[in-house]
């Protein structure tokens, strides 16, 4: 299995991809309802491009949150596997969020940090993810079962096995500068709504 | 006239009848026997965040997927939200509790302090958020009873300050 067996990576030996197509591959591994919180900007739009699904809550603000709110859907619904979708700037704005989830070792949480080293949406200004190694944070941070994916295959099993053994999980994809291939639905309120129906809070 | 209970057992009584179990904070003196019975109590999930804004995400979280949730600070912490109220919790009608307890105020010795805490009501009133000042033990279940059930009917945040008035507050020990 990738995490029990990889020597862990460095971030400059894991191959750039591109984050439409692993977006689509982790939705094409949702198979139990799982909720996905995508972070602000282009990681909740590629998101959005891969297909709509209930279970997806799409944030509009609130930089840095996506794990955070993941981890409180995780706490509310420990049957329920949930995935943070989130970018490089996203996570130095709450790098603290790795401390506290490794702290409660939630089990059902899965964090997918999407590291292109700038911040793209803003006009591609660098990241200090270039220079700090996001995953090793993660690690040294009592995250244990933290890597970046080596390629694309590589990428696949650890969804794969992330969404099926006891976590918290941390998976560090390395991505280029694309453009997204769609622009999210910017509603809040039906937003929210439907993340609630969909994960079966309200009815 | 028996005593009244303290102020922290009569919120607890209110979190628990109101189903609250979700309790991040940032650690806070004044809030130390509150946090310390919340802890103490498996009915609660309770820990402590890096930041107030963090605690306000794992809250909206919390709510989302059906667990019921309130987040402790103190005023400086109140000072560091503006954001994540405005970005998160009004925009996507999701009814975040606060309870805050306040610095700055009826003894406060430190001017940093002081100075957050008049920072704290005129956020709240630009926001058009729900808050109220608890400063008396026999008002306390009143207005938390109230002020929860509000927040969970209109779907929007609601502040409680606890005076020193309520808490005994901190006071400088020379």
């Amino acid at each position: 299995m990738p995490f029990a067996t990889n020597r862990p990576l460095a971030r400059a030996e894991a191959r750039v991809m591109a984050r439409a197509d692993l977006t689509r591959r982790l939705v094409a591994q949702l198979k139990h309802e799982e909720a996905v919180i995508g972070g602000i900007g282009f990681a909740n739009f590629e998101l959005w491009g891969a297909g709509h699904r209930p279970q997806n809550f799409y944030m509009l603000g609130s930089m840095g949150l996506a794990i955070p709110i993941a981890l409180g859907v995780a706490l509310a619904q420990p049957q329920r596997r949930v995935v943070a979708l989130e970018g490089d700037g996203s996570l130095l704005m709450e790098l603290g969020t790795l401390a506290t989830v490794a702290g409660l070792r939630t089990p059902n949480l899965v964090m997918v940090i999407q590291d292109n080293g700038t911040y793209q949406i803003t006009g591609g200004q660098k990241a200090a993810s270039e220079t700090a190694d996001l995953i090793g944070i993660a690690r040294e941070s009592g995250l244990t079962q933290a890597a970046w994916a080596a390629d694309e295959a590589d990428f696949d099993a650890m969804v794969a096995q992330a969404l099926s053994a006891p976590g918290p999980w941390v998976i560090g994809v390395r991505i280029g500068t694309d453009r997204p291939e769609a622009t999210t639905e910017r509603d809040p309120t039906r937003i929210r709504d439907r993340f609630m129906r969909g994960i079966g809070t309200i009815r | 006239m028996p005593d009244p209970k303290p102020w922290y057992e009569t919120t607890v009584a209110v979190f628990k009848r109101h189903e609250i179990r979700l309790i991040p904070f940032v650690p806070d003196n004044v809030l130390r026997p509150l946090i310390g019975a919340i802890q103490a109590d498996p009915f609660f999930t309770s820990f402590s965040c890096t930041r107030e804004e963090e605690a306000m995400g794992v809250s909206a979280g919390g709510w989302m997927g059906g667990m019921r949730s309130i987040v402790l600070m103190q005023t400086s912490g109140f000072a560091t939200l503006p954001n994540v109220i405005a970005s998160l919790s009004v925009p996507f009608q999701i009814p975040t509790l606060m309870m805050v307890s306040e610095r700055g105020t009826l003894g406060e010795f430190n001017l940093g302090q002081a100075l957050v805490a008049k920072t704290m009501r005129p956020v709240l009133d630009a926001l058009a958020l729900e808050h109220h000042t608890i400063a008396r033990d026999d008002e306390l279940e009143f207005i938390l009873d109230r002020s929860i059930r509000q927040a969970i009917a209109t779907r929007m945040p609601a502040c409680l300050i606890l005076s020193p008035l309520l808490t005994g507050g901190k006071v400088f020990a020379a």
